[in-house]
C-alpha cells in the first residue's frame, strides 16, 4: 500500500495517533504524509517528541500531546512545542518514560492500568491526575498506576516485513512491541519487503507479529532524519540545524513548505536532497546467524 | 566561560574550563565494573571519559535499551546507532525500567538537571508555574525513576542563583526531602543524589538534614564564590576538600576524542 493511501484509510481527524521508535526508526514519512492530508485534533501520545512532533505541531495537526520527554536529542529545543505550551495553544499530559511504558503494556494486555513503584516525592502527579495510586492486596505498598493507553493507530518504522507485515527490528527497539499491540489499528512501514522465507529463517527477530498489522507500506529511508540501524545513520547535522529552524516560525513554515508540502512522497524528499544518502548510508557489521535446527 | 589556571601540579595542563573540570570529577566519581544509568548530555561525555580512564570496565545502561554499551564516537543522543554497535545486549524500554531499573540492578544514576534545590530536587520540567510556564523544559524522560530506584545518584549542573534555588519551581526527580518528608519515609528504594557536581565545586547532602553542604572546592575557587551562586545559606563542612585538577590525559581524551566537536562542552 501507499503511504498516502494507508494514511488515507487509517488515520483520523480527532484520533489519538502513536509513531513510536526512540530516537530510533522515527516514522518520518508516515508523519509527513498525515502533515500533507492535513489531519487535525490529533492526540500525539510518544515517549520522546521529537522533531517530527515539532513539525507536526507547527503544522496544527496537534491538539492535544502526550508525551515523557520533549526535546531535540543532543541538540537544543523544540521550539514549535515550546511556543505552543508557553503560549497554552497545546494541551499537554505528561508522564515520565517509565509511566509511558506501562500506559503502553497496560494498553497491550488489555488491562484497565499498569503499576509501578514510581512519582512518590515528585509534582508530575500533583499536575497530572492521572497518575493516581493503588494499595497492593498483598503487601500494603502504595504503588504508582497509570491508565491504559489504546491509541486509535500506531505507526511503527521497521527494517523489514514481509508482504503480511511480519515485521523484524534490530538495534533500538524502544516500546515499538508494546505501542503496536495497545493499538487498534497498526501501520508497519519498512525500509525493505522480504520474502516471508527471510522473516521464517530469523523468528526471534520478528517484534510485530503481521496479525495485528492492517497496511504494510515500504518507503526506504522513511525514517530519515533518525535513522535505521544497518541502513542509514542518524542525521545529526539536521537534528543540530533544527534548532535554528524551529526558533523562527518563518524558517518552520519554510521548511515544511519545501521539504513536507512541496513534496509529494518521500521519493521526492530524497531526490530534493542529492548526496544524502551518501552521506548517511550505513557501514557493515554483519551478526553471525544462528542455529534454528532441532 | 572563562578558562581557570591550574596549579603546578605535575601532569595537569595549563588551562581547562570549568565544564572540563566538572566532566573530569564526575567520571572519578565513578568505580571501575558499576552498573550506571547515563543520562543525557554531560553525564554521558563523564561516562565513556571514565570509560576510557580508570573504569574500562564500567558497564554503561542507556534508557533506549543499550546494555553494556562501548560506543566508538561520543553518542550524539542515547540513542545513537553506536551504543548498540558492540554492546552486550540490546532490550525493550519495558525490560529497561522493570528488570533492571526497579529491579535494584542500576548501582550509579547520573542526572542533569535545569535547577537544582536545597535538598537536591531536581526539576528539567517548568522555569515559572506549570500551566503557564515561562520556559518549557523537556521533562522527566526516566530522570524521575532514576532518581528513586538507583542505588546513589550523582548529578551534574553549573551553579547560578537561578539554577540552585532554595525550592525548585517543579520536582521532576526527587532529592532528599519532599515537601518537609525524607526520601526514605516516601518508600523510595535507592539512596538519592550523594554527590552534585557543579562548575566550581561539589555539594553533599547533609546525613541528618538532607540538604546540600560544599564539601569539595576545585582549584582557585573561593568559597563566597559558590555561597553567592546558591538561593540557600550554604553550609561549608570542614575540612574542606581541594579536587585534583583535570590531568594532560583527561583533557586530551575530551578534546580531541570525547567531545572534538564541543556539543557538550561549548566554551
Amino acid at each position: 500500500m501507499s503511504m498516502h493511501d494507508a494514511i488515507a484509510a487509517f488515520v483520523h481527524d480527532g484520533e489519538t495517533v502513536v509513531i513510536e521508535g526512540f530516537t530510533h526508526l522515527i516514522g518520518f514519512a508516515a508523519g509527513h504524509e498525515i502533515i500533507r492530508q492535513g489531519r487535525r485534533d490529533l492526540t500525539l501520545a510518544r515517549l520522546t517528541p521529537d522533531l517530527l512532533s515539532d513539525q507536526m505541531i507547527a503544522a496544527g495537526c496537534v491538539r492535544t500531546l502526550i508525551f515523557s520527554w520533549a526535546g531535540n536529542p543532543g541538540a537544543g529545543s523544540l521550539h514549535a512545542f515550546r511556543r505552543a505550551v508557553e503560549g497554552g495553544t497545546l494541551a499537554i499530559e505528561e508522564y515520565s518514560h517509565f509511566g509511558m511504558v506501562m500506559r503502553f503494556a497496560a494498553g497491550a494486555a488489555q488491562l484497565p492500568f499498569g503499576v509501578l513503584r514510581d512519582y512518590m516525592g515528585t509534582d508530575l502527579p500533583v499536575v497530572n491526575p492521572a497518575i493516581r495510586t493503588v494499595t497492593c492486596p498483598y503487601t500494603g505498598e502504595r504503588l504508582a498506576t497509570v491508565p491504559a493507553l489504546r491509541p486509535d493507530v500506531t505507526v511503527i518504522h521497521a527494517q523489514r516485513a514481509d508482504a503480511d507485515g511480519n515485521a523484524q527490528i534490530w538495534g533500538l527497539v524502544g516500546v515499538q512491541k508494546e505501542a503496536a499491540f495497545a493499538a487498534r489499528r497498526v501501520i508497519v512501514v519498512v525500509e525493505e519487503l522480504v520474502d516471508s522465507a527471510v522473516i521464517r529463517a530469523d523468528p526471534n527477530r520478528t517484534i510485530v507479529p503481521g496479525m495485528i498489522v492492517d497496511a504494510v507500506v515500504v518507503e526506504p529511508w522513511g525514517a530519515h532524519p533518525s535513522y535505521a540501524q544497518g541502513y542509514y545513520d542518524r542525521d545529526n547535522a539536521f537534528y543540530v540545524g533544527w534548532e535554528s529552524i524551529s526558533r523562527d516560525p518563518a524558517a518552520l513554515d519554510a521548511y515544511l513548505d519545501q521539504y513536507v508540502y512541496g513534496v509529494p512522497d518521500r521519493a521526492a524528499y530524497l531526490a530534493a536532497q542529492p548526496g544524502l544518502t551518501d552521506r548517511l548510508r550505513a557501514g557493515a557489521r554483519v551478526a553471525a546467524g544462528v542455529n534454528y535446527g532441532y | 566561560m572563562a578558562t581557570n589556571v591550574a596549579t603546578d601540579v605535575a601532569g595537569t595542563a595549563a588551562g581547562y574550563t570549568p565544564g572540563e573540570m566538572m566532566a573530569v570529577t564526575a567520571s572519578r566519581e565513578l568505580r571501575d565494573g558499576e552498573v550506571v544509568f547515563v543520562g543525557i548530555g554531560l553525564p554521558n561525555l563523564a561516562c565513556n571519559l571514565a570509560r576510557a580512564t580508570h573504569a574500562p570496565h564500567l558497564v554503561l545502561v542507556y534508557e533506549s535499551g543499550a546494555i553494556g554499551a562501548v560506543p566508538e564516537r561520543l553518542p550524539v543522543s542515547i540513542g545513537d546507532p553506536a551504543l548498540v554497535t558492540g554492546a552486550l545486549m540490546v532490550s525493550s524500554m519495558a525490560d529497561v525500567f522493570q528488570c533492571l531499573l526497579q529491579n535494584g540492578r542500576i548501582e550509579v544514576g547520573f542526572l542533569g538537571a535545569a535547577q537544582v534545590d536545597r535538598y537536591a530536587n531536581l526539576n528539567t520540567t517548568v522555569i515559572g508555574a506549570y500551566d503557564h510556564p515561562r520556559v518549557r523544559l523537556p521533562g522527566s524522560g526516566g530522570a524521575a525513576e532514576i532518581a528513586i530506584h538507583a542505588r546513589r545518584t550523582i548529578v551534574v549542573a553549573t551553579l547560578g542563583i537561578r539554577s540552585f534555588p532554595a525550592a525548585v519551581d517543579f520536582v521532576t526527580s526527587p532529592g532528599h526531602r519532599y515537601r518537609g518528608t525524607d526520601r526514605r519515609a516516601l518508600g523510595m528504594p535507592g539512596a538519592g543524589p550523594v554527590k552534585v557536581i557543579t562548575d566550581r565545586g561539589v555539594l553533599e547532602p547533609d546525613a541528618e538534614s538532607g540538604e546540600l553542604v560544599l564539601t569539595t572546592l576545585y582549584p582557585g575557587v573561593e568559597v563566597e564564590t559558590v555561597r553567592a551562586s546558591v538561593g540557600w545559606p550554604l553550609v561549608v563542612r570542614e575540612p574542606l576538600a581541594c579536587a585534583p585538577a583535570p590531568t594532560a590525559t583527561e583533557l586530551d581524551l575530551l578534546r580531541r576524542t570525547l567531545d572534538p566537536e564541543k556539543l557538550h562542552l561549548r566554551a
